[in-house]
């Protein structure tokens, strides 16, 4: 902690000057999510997906070897069975009817004792879909409500440089979930929605300072008044993204099956979201404040405020 | 007034809040409305199908609906919830029940009874049904008995005089219950059904006869159930997962910020309670997916605190005093909290809006969360804040 500390204190960690590093870094990982997205795609779950799903608990402990076997009878094509504890099975199949749900579940039982049904999720394929659009939508109007507000608050330039690392945030922990072929439930777009409100706060905070530097200093290097502004924000950013790692990682060894995935895209979005709102969003400003005054001198000046 | 005696009404005023919330929430097991992935249930959407018999329309769904109310009611679930979703859906939520899979049986079935002669020819149906009941014949086996109307036992007399010394079937939904021999006519219009009955099973079936068949096809499209002991596990590893964190986030604040943690740690605490109490006393439900809110929110809480605290820090460094450096920082740091805030919370709206079912406890626990804890930064920490420099000169941050 001290030499974080040592860091901020001296507030001279040239962060603009590895800008270009940045853009490389965050270029491969946009670059790999988006093939995998493309080439290997997400693996639904069955809240979008639809499907059958149970978790069974047997009197005695139970084999997925054996349960595969048992399953392989029933003709379901892929399903997926998953120990969870010594006497404890998820199985996850295609929609299934009620009767041959039972079927299987007395088969099973027959090999491992009697079970107790702790959960059961069906989702019929239509259903699937319309949660499918329902997710789409809300990310949507999340992006688009945010640009309105930040647009609202700051100005057009900083909504943008504000918006697009969030963009960047969603597309690598989808992309990280469609690599590890992890599986994409309503959770996980929760996460993904929590990501962006969150990543945007780190990003606003930094956004929220260079604005008041600037009203300071009018003429000063963008880069170097970015610099100063990121070196001034920076332990909040990383305490804030430390105190909001510490419950993710608790909540990921101890939230059980249902919140893991939840809990593992909250952890990469965290960690992403407070890489962008340092190097994206910043390092997006400073080049297009270079730019816009490159062409402002080319051009005649507008008499135009931006 | 002073500023003193302002200084002391305000914190009168923190105080009130924080232990109004500690009632709001005590004791949690009574205020706390759990959602039915935590105290078990089962969360089903049905939808009315057309077949070529019969359309669906208004009236078709209205019916079913009724039906399904008819059938739950018997069966003894406390507080079901039936109600329809748009055109042609209906959601059915039952807290708390203990056999999930009956309770599929009696909604999705038709439960349309027929009597069939040798040859398959309906001869009647259930629709004429006055009385269900269930009950043992000789042999101690349990059976179901049936009374039809007038109109019924006329056509049910006129059936058993043509086909005596022969069988008549009786199905339910097609499928074949018992097919006994009529001895003699049967006038009266009472009759029993034998198959092979469970009393569980006699008793569905007397249910299913009482409430009437459904006049379309239903089919379940949707069902989330979780079993009681789940719901359980679920909620003691929230509250151990949320124990941990808060733990953890408390030490570091301490740890970091010395004084300032401390004070932080307080306004964190406060800011929980606060949580709770507004979560009980709008009675929102509590899902897993909230659970998760609150302890998201434990970690997130403690930012408002830290934009201010190093806001303080740095104009303590640019040699202003305590007091001087408090509300300068405070000032600078409300707008920075207040935008950063807002955007989680259209994040949290659009999930609202647009998630269903448990998703939406998320949704609410974080806003609600972002609410409390933006309350406690600005004025349960510069509260405290302001009583401590009123005595102390310096702290360590």
């Amino acid at each position: 902690m001290a030499s974080i500390k040592d860091m901020v204190i001296k507030k001279d960690i040239n962060f603009m000057g590895a800008r270009k590093i940045a853009y490389i870094v965050s270029g491969i990982a946009l670059l790999i999510s988006i093939i995998s997205i493309a080439v290997i795609g997400f693996n639904y779950g069955i809240d979008f997906a639809g499907g059958t799903l149970f978790q069974l608990k047997f009197e005695k402990t139970v084999d997925v070897g054996m349960a595969r076997d048992v399953l392989k009878g029933f003709n379901l094509g892929t399903s997926i069975i998953q120990q969870l504890s010594h006497n404890e099975l998820l199985i996850r199949t295609k929609k299934i009817s009620t009767e041959e749900r039972r079927k299987i579940i007395k088969a099973l039982e027959a090999k491992f004792g009697k079970a107790d049904l702790l959960r059961l999720e069906e989702v019929g394929p239509a259903i699937g879909a319309e949660l499918r659009k329902l997710a789409i939508y809300a990310i949507i109007f999340a992006v688009i409500g945010i640009l309105i507000y930040v647009a609202i608050r700051f100005d057009f330039k900083f909504s943008i440089v504000a918006v697009l690392p969030l963009i960047h945030d969603s597309l690598i922990v989808l992309g990280v979930f469609s690599l590890l072929h992890r599986e994409i439930n309503i959770p996980t777009v929760a996460a993904v929605l929590t990501i962006i409100g969150y990543s945007l706060n780190d990003t606003i905070v930094i956004l929220d300072r260079i604005r008041e530097n600037l009203k300071i200093v009018k003429r000063k290097d963008m880069e170097e008044l970015v610099n100063t502004s990121l070196n001034q924000t920076l332990s909040r950013t990383l305490n804030t993204s430390f105190t909001t790692l510490i419950p993710v990682i608790v909540l990921y060894f101890l939230g059980g099956t249902v919140l893991s995935d939840f809990a593992l895209a909250l952890f990469i979005g965290i960690i992403v979201g407070t890489y962008s709102s340092i190097f994206v969003a910043s390092a997006l400003l400073v080049d297009w404040d270079k730019k816009t005054r490159v062409s402002n001198k080319k051009r005649v000046p507008s008499a135009k405020r931006a | 007034m002073s500023k003193a005696t302002l200084l002391r009404i305000r914190l009168v005023l923190v105080i009130v809040v924080i232990v109004a919330a500690l009632f709001l929430f005590y004791p949690p097991k009574q205020k706390v409305r759990l959602g039915l992935d935590l105290q078990g249930g089962s969360n089903i959407l049905l939808e009315c199908i057309d077949t070529p018999n019969a359309k669906v329309d208004n009236d078709a769904v209205n019916r079913v609906l009724e039906i399904i109310r008819n059938r739950i009611d018997q069966l003894g679930v406390a507080e079901p919830t039936i109600q329809r979703e748009g055109t042609r859906r209906i959601l059915v939520q039952l807290p708390g029940i203990k056999d999930p899979e009956a309770a599929i049986d009696l909604i999705g079935k038709t439960a349309l009874l027929e009597f069939k002669d040798e040859n398959g020819k309906t001869l009647l149906t259930g629709a004429h049904l006055k009385k269900a009941i269930t009950s043992y014949d000789r042999l101690g086996r349990p059976i179901v008995l049936i009374e039809f109307d007038k109109e019924g036992a006329k056509a049910f007399g006129e059936a058993t005089s043509k086909n005596v010394g022969k069988v008549i079937k009786i199905t339910l939904d097609g499928k074949e219950i018992s097919a006994p021999v009529v001895q003699e006519p049967i006038l009266d219009g009472k009759a029993q059904i034998s198959g092979n009955f469970t009393v569980e099973s006699a008793k569905h079936l007397a249910i299913l006869l009482r409430a009437g068949a459904l006049p379309v096809k239903v089919e379940i499209v949707e069902n989330r159930t979780v079993g009681p002991t789940l719901g359980r596990d679920s909620i003691r590893k929230g509250i151990q997962a949320g124990i941990i964190g808060t733990i953890l986030v408390l030490l570091f604040m301490l740890i970091y910020y010395k004084a300032f943690g401390f004070i932080a740690d307080i306004a964190l605490v406060a800011n929980l309670i606060i949580l709770l109490g507004v979560l009980a006393g709008i009675k929102a439900t509590l899902t897993l997916p909230g659970i998760a809110g609150i302890i998201l929110t434990i970690g997130m809480s403690v930012d408002a605190n830290v934009i201010i605290f190093e806001r303080v820090k740095e104009e303590l460094r640019s040699g202003k005093t305590l007091r001087a450096s408090i509300d300068a920082g405070f000032a600078k740091a409300f707008r920075t909290i207040f935008d950063a805030n807002v955007t989680t919370l259209i994040a949290a709206f659009a999930l609202f809006f647009f998630g269903a079912g448990p998703i939406r406890g998320f949704a609410v626990t974080l806003s609600l969360g972002i609410l409390s804890s933006m309350f406690t930064a600005i004025v349960v920490t510069k509260v405290i804040l302001d009583y401590l420099t009123m005595s102390v000169k310096s702290l360590s941050i």
